[in-house]
């Protein structure tokens, strides 16, 4: 067998720069989760004070979501699948 | 009226919780066992079905990222969610839990009000709960409620 020759294709400068913007998980309002539910499981896996998790949960309640991490995609996507676990309607996108 | 779950010094919980209560929590698992497995695979991810709910969109402005994302993680999320069933299954008679075991009682009983939420299109804005106590929905309206305090207790007991 003969390997296909590879061919080598740099980065472009731009992929790399979208590459290091981080990311950022938001969750969004919903109407049947709890707000002391919302705020208990933000403490809890984000290891927020009761006083930041209110506040992130008033915000997703009264201006419909809140950006409640951000870093790397692959921590993003736990975080993610975390909150999913949960039940708390997370996604995640680039930083703008 | 008495609080249903409650902490103990030695750092478990206490349920108290109503024989009848009980048999209802009881049904939950098979119930919530069966939506989770057929609608799993065929669920359309973050719609409106009831299931959609508790698979969300990770993604929801890149598809090509977003099936690249459910491919690693939706079987990893459904035994995460058949696991906390389980527990919820396997304790409904305990009068003790640890913090384990009702941390998957809060997220099992989350999952159960999420579905029938979202099937009783429960919004923020007060519900259309029907007039008539003949009406289907008058039972899982019930339910609704009874989960939603009982998920009040627990999150009071694990904050406590």
């Amino acid at each position: 067998m003969t390997a296909a020759p590879v061919e080598v294709k740099e980065p472009e400068i731009e992929d790399v720069v979208v590459a290091d913007r981080p990311w950022i998980v938001i969750v969004w309002n919903d109407p049947i989760n709890l707000m002391s539910y919302v705020t208990f499981v933000l403490q809890k896996l984000f290891g927020y004070s009761l006083e930041k998790a209110t506040k992130l949960m008033l915000d997703v309640h009264e201006k419909g979501k809140a950006v409640v991490s951000s870093g790397p995609r692959e921590k993003a996507e736990l975080d993610v699948f975390r909150l999913h676990e949960h039940g708390l309607w997370a996604t995640m996108e680039h930083d703008s | 009226m008495r609080r249903r779950v409650k902490r103990t010094r030695s750092g478990g919980f206490e349920l108290r919780i109503p024989v009848d209560e009980r048999e209802l929590l009881r049904t939950l698992g098979p119930q919530l066992r069966e939506v989770l497995l057929r609608d799993a695979a065929s669920a359309q991810e973050g719609g409106d079905t009831a299931v959609g709910r508790l698979f969300p969109v990770a993604y929801p402005t890149d598809e090509d990222r977003q099936t690249e994302y459910r491919l690693l993680v939706h079987d990893e999320l459904l035994s995460s969610h058949l696991g906390a069933l389980a527990v919820l299954e396997e304790t409904a008679d305990a009068d003790h839990l640890d913090e384990d075991q009702l941390l998957a009682w809060m997220r099992a009983l989350n999952h159960v009000r999420l579905v029938l939420g979202t099937r009783l299109d429960i919004t923020e804005d007060g519900d259309e709960r029907p007039a008539d106590p003949r009406d289907p929905r008058t039972s899982a309206f019930a339910v609704y409620d009874y989960l939603t305090y009982l998920q009040g207790e627990i999150i009071d007991a694990l904050s406590g």
